[in-house]
């Protein structure tokens, strides 16, 4: 009896991470000081902010300062062995032998059926050594993909802090911090630098289509991290902010969000909602070229078949209302499709939307495209039929997104 | 160099059902095997001086007549009569045996007149229910994908003979269907002795005990097999189980098959998707536009295409299959035949059982759920050199038996528990046949790491993955795969770990051969 009860004690003691229903990234003691709304949101398990002080000021901060974002809670894996390549070009979509070290792409992978598992970015740490970024978790579906290679897969998610610094002045912020030879970093480049008797490793990349790095470092040096760059930027109009902001910046370079613009296939439990390369706008991706890799015979087929029934597009929308989750009509009348994301730009001075449409509307038909919007006006839905184009994305693009050296702004 | 349309791999008796039947098709066909001889698990094969016998499969059940005709066994050597049907002994410590004669027990005697009516309906149900099933092992599993008009319509033809059992009799069929064996024994029998014969043969070379839910479909799979046109008859085909593999191999070489022995694959050379040929161990590459596994499934895909040519669902999918045998073969050399306790001299021709009743099988699968063997283990026993005097030398005897539960992964592991088993075995041996232990001359005992080493075969398990409700059908080898062709475009599957699993039937590597002849290759 006396036992049973010490068991179950000790059990409870371990359970208390239930107390905590969010938890805190690294950052949070900074994060926590700054937020003036309390706006928070589940990020996979974390505390994430919508917004610190005012979204609209937090998106100018991307677009005309430099604007701090906590990604610790992006998922992140760590992939080692003599293997590694041969495994990540096994499991996803691009040519990872492409990939030279201290380079990164962004990439995504598929199940057996060629259904969109997830999109994430892929650093290449050294010829052996990778990190694999990601929106869901993938340990399992990954460690069965490494049976028979020489490759360890193991999740860092927590070990490693992440800020996204973008905007501007980004660079002279990390310059004025002392990161000597940031300069030199092209688009998707990486390069390890001296932190705090650590190494943070910088890499030339973001989610906002502007000038803007991605920062990595061990848990434990986190603070000091943000407090560097927070001194060194604090006369380039460095802010932290939140995701409503980051969501705009990604929305204007045209980039999707796993499970906002598309259903990951893990996800799904409708069978019409899978999503393969091809209907997501990352076709672009399928190397057939190279080795096998997850999907692809799938893919191939629903090629030759041509099974692909969905295509995402980018649209232009009359007005200046955002058609958020506005269904699309192709002649007023018959549905073809939805939005998954929209916003009046104000970089682009356009009435934007990303959306997924059911082929051939979207494909080969693009022409007498509405959506159909509900404006809430003082407790009454005005809806107004506005007219859509299919136009290419990014909807803006920043010369200082490539210029190198960045220019000192 | 010769080019070949087709190259098989393994020349078990499916890899040369496949072939044989390819070839007769008009395909080049070339079979690999990696041993010294052909035949796999289903050899005669001398295993002490001057003493030969069937070294694992020893009972010819359910060879398929599609087999038979397609390859014309019988013009080759085969020889199946009613005359050679033996009749199966459910041995009794003390009184005398139950014996079912014919094709599995057209006759019962032994038992009361009660239990001879209780037997004779439901030996008619058994075979009438196992008929529904009998015309799903000459045909492609349905594919939920999608079938072929020809297919949704053979499967219209089940549903149809099950409208044609009568409205109680389907609804009892359905009923029954994924009962263990068990309690359906209770239901209708009395006799201990039966019951236990019934479900030794309803959960031999599975992992299941009577009383594990399903274990009936175990008996309708052996009542689904026939021989010379009789369901569930079964014999002892003359020279051995190597002599119906020399008549598959005759009708094949006949067809212009080549066979080469000692020729392991190492690799199936994948090219963008597509088997291309096959590597040799000494390296050596052969090149056809079809390859035939009739190898284990596992082995197939892990070792030989290897997981870098497959996507990770499918991985998943092959390393779940379960193939862990838990039956082992013990073949004894004998200075003279045995005399089993009551049984006269017909009966020593036959089948000899040892299970007295469902809970002694029962608790024999126990301690196998554990990692242990059967302290009483279970076995049917053979004495074939009795009919076929030239597998011994003159007065002498061959006793070949299969034995369970001798799980694979035996906890003390085999090296330690091997003669402990044996030991065991002998034991249940010398109760029911007094004084045999001091006739013998030489014991050969296969555990399931025995027969996984020297047959090849992943986990020693005969059919090459569990023959269970969940790996039948549809989902053998695995679900989205059933139908003998792969991801591989151009790889077949052809063996046992295919549908509908092991036995000396040739129905896979036959089904296999008919759907790469349908696809047009």
């Amino acid at each position: 009896m006396n036992r049973h009860v010490k068991i179950n004690s000790a059990r409870i003691a371990a359970q208390s991470h239930f107390r905590t229903l969010r938890l805190g990234t690294p950052f949070q003691p900074r994060i926590d000081a700054l937020a003036k709304t309390q706006d928070w949101y589940n990020w996979a398990g974390y505390r994430a902010p919508h917004s610190l002080w005012d979204e609209e000021l937090e998106y100018f901060a991307i677009r005309s300062q430099a604007a701090l974002f906590d990604i610790s809670p992006m998922t992140k894996y760590r992939i080692e062995g003599p293997d590694a390549e041969a495994f990540l070009d096994r499991v996803t979509l691009r040519d990872v032998t492409k990939l030279r070290p201290g380079r990164i792409h962004y990439t995504a992978w598929c199940d057996d059926e060629g259904f969109v598992l997830d999109d994430g970015t892929l650093f290449r740490l050294s010829p052996t050594r990778f990190r694999l970024c990601s929106q869901e978790r993938h340990l399992p579906w990954l460690l069965d993909s490494a049976i028979g290679f020489d490759v360890t897969v193991k999740e860092e998610t927590e070990a490693v802090a992440g800020l996204a610094l973008q905007g501007p002045t980004s660079f002279a912020a990390l310059r004025d911090a002392g990161f000597a030879g940031v300069e030199k970093l092209r688009v998707f480049d990486l390069a390890d630098f001296a932190h705090d008797g650590s190494t943070v490793t910088i890499s030339r990349t973001g989610f906002t289509g502007d000038l803007g790095y991605e920062l990595f470092v061990p848990a434990d040096k986190a603070l000091s991290l943000w407090d560097r760059l927070m001194t060194s930027g604090e006369l380039h109009g460095i802010r932290a902010i939140g995701y409503t902001a980051l969501n705009r910046a990604r929305l204007e370079a045209g980039l999707i969000v796993a499970n906002a613009d598309f259903t990951t296939a893990e996800h799904a439990i409708r069978a019409d909602r899978l999503r393969m390369p091809d209907e997501i706008g990352l076709g672009f991706m399928i190397d057939l070229e190279k080795g096998h890799f997850n999907g692809r015979r799938a893919i191939l087929a629903a090629r030759a078949k041509c099974k692909l029934r969905h295509v995402l597009v980018g649209l232009e929308i009359e007005g200046n209302i955002p058609a958020e989750h506005a269904i699309v009509y192709h002649k007023k009348s018959g549905e073809v499709g939805l939005v998954s994301a929209a916003m009046w730009s104000p970089m682009a001075k356009r009435n934007i939307a990303i959306a997924s449409l059911a082929r051939p509307y979207g494909d080969t038909v693009v022409e007498d495209l509405w959506v159909e919007i509900y404006a809430m006006r003082e407790l009454q839905y005005q809806k107004l039929m506005k007219r859509a184009k299919v136009v290419a994305r990014p909807f803006i693009k920043l010369e200082r997104r490539t210029t190198t050296p960045p220019a000192d702004f | 160099m010769t080019s070949f349309d087709a190259i098989v791999i393994g020349c078990g008796h499916n890899g040369l059902v496949t072939a044989a039947t390819l070839a007769t098709a008009g395909r080049k066909v070339l079979v690999l095997e990696a041993g010294k001889e052909v035949g796999g698990a289903a050899r005669t094969e001398e295993f002490a001086p001057g003493f030969r016998g069937s070294s694992v499969a020893h009972l010819l059940n359910r060879l398929h007549p599609d087999v038979v005709k397609t390859l014309e066994l019988e013009k080759h050597g085969l020889k199946i009569a009613r005359a050679d049907f033996i009749p199966s002994v459910a041995l009794s410590k003390n009184g005398p045996p139950l014996v079912l004669h014919g094709a599995y027990g057209e006759v019962l005697t032994g038992a009361s007149s009660s239990e001879q009516s209780a037997w004779r309906d439901l030996r008619a149900q058994l075979l009438r229910y196992a008929g529904i099933l009998k015309p799903f092992l000459s045909r492609r599993p349905p594919d939920l994908d999608g079938m072929s008009l020809l297919e949704t319509a053979s499967l219209g033809q089940t549903a149809l003979a099950l409208r044609k059992l009568g409205k109680e009799d389907m609804r009892d069929f359905l009923r029954v269907l994924l009962m263990n064996v068990a309690d359906l024994l209770d239901e209708q029998l009395e006799d201990i002795r039966l019951k236990g014969l019934l479900a030794f043969d309803a959960t031999l070379g599975c992992h299941l005990g009577p009383r594990s839910p399903t274990s009936l479909l175990g008996l309708y799979y052996r009542l689904a097999g026939e021989t010379g046109g009789a369901a569930g008859a079964q014999m002892l085909p003359q020279g051995g189980m190597g002599a119906v593999v020399a008549a598959i191999r005759a009708s094949a070489e006949r067809a212009g098959v080549v066979i080469r022995i000692s020729a392991p694959v190492a690799k199936i050379v994948v090219e963008k998707g597509r088997a291309v040929g096959v590597t040799l161990d000494n390296g050596e590459e052969l090149r056809a536009s079809t390859i035939v596994s009739a190898i284990n499934p596992a082995t197939t895909f892990l070792d030989l295409v290897g997981p870098r040519e497959i996507d990770t669902g499918f991985v998943r999918k092959v390393k779940n299959i379960r193939m862990r045998g838990d039956a082992a073969k013990l073949n004894l050399a004998l200075d003279r035949p045995p005399q089993f306790t009551g049984v006269d001299a017909a009966g020593h021709n036959g089948r000899l059982v040892i299970a007295p009743s469902p809970d002694h099988v029962e608790r024999a699968f126990n301690p196998s759920k554990y990692g242990e063997f059967s302290q009483e283990p279970v076995m049917e026993i053979t004495l074939p050199s009795l009919a076929d005097p030239s597998l011994a030398p003159g007065g002498a005897c061959v006793l070949s038996t299969v034995v369970q539960y001798a799980p694979y992964a035996l906890k003390e592991g085999w090296v330690a528990g091997k003669p402990k088993f044996l030991k065991a075995i002998m034991a249940q041996l010398e109760a029911y046949a007094p004084s045999i232990g001091k006739s013998i001359v030489h014991a050969e005992l296969l555990t399931p790491a025995d027969i996984e080493t020297r047959y090849r075969m992943p986990g020693g398990h005969w059919h090459h993955g569990e023959l269970q409700a969940d790996q039948m059908l549809m989902s053998r080898p695995v679900s989205s795969w059933s139908g003998y062709d792969t991801p591989i475009e151009g790889l077949f599957l052809a063996g046992a770990g295919s549908h509908p699993g092991g036995g000396v039937s040739g129905a896979p590597g036959l089904n296999a051969a008919w759907r790469i002849i349908a696809m047009g290759r």
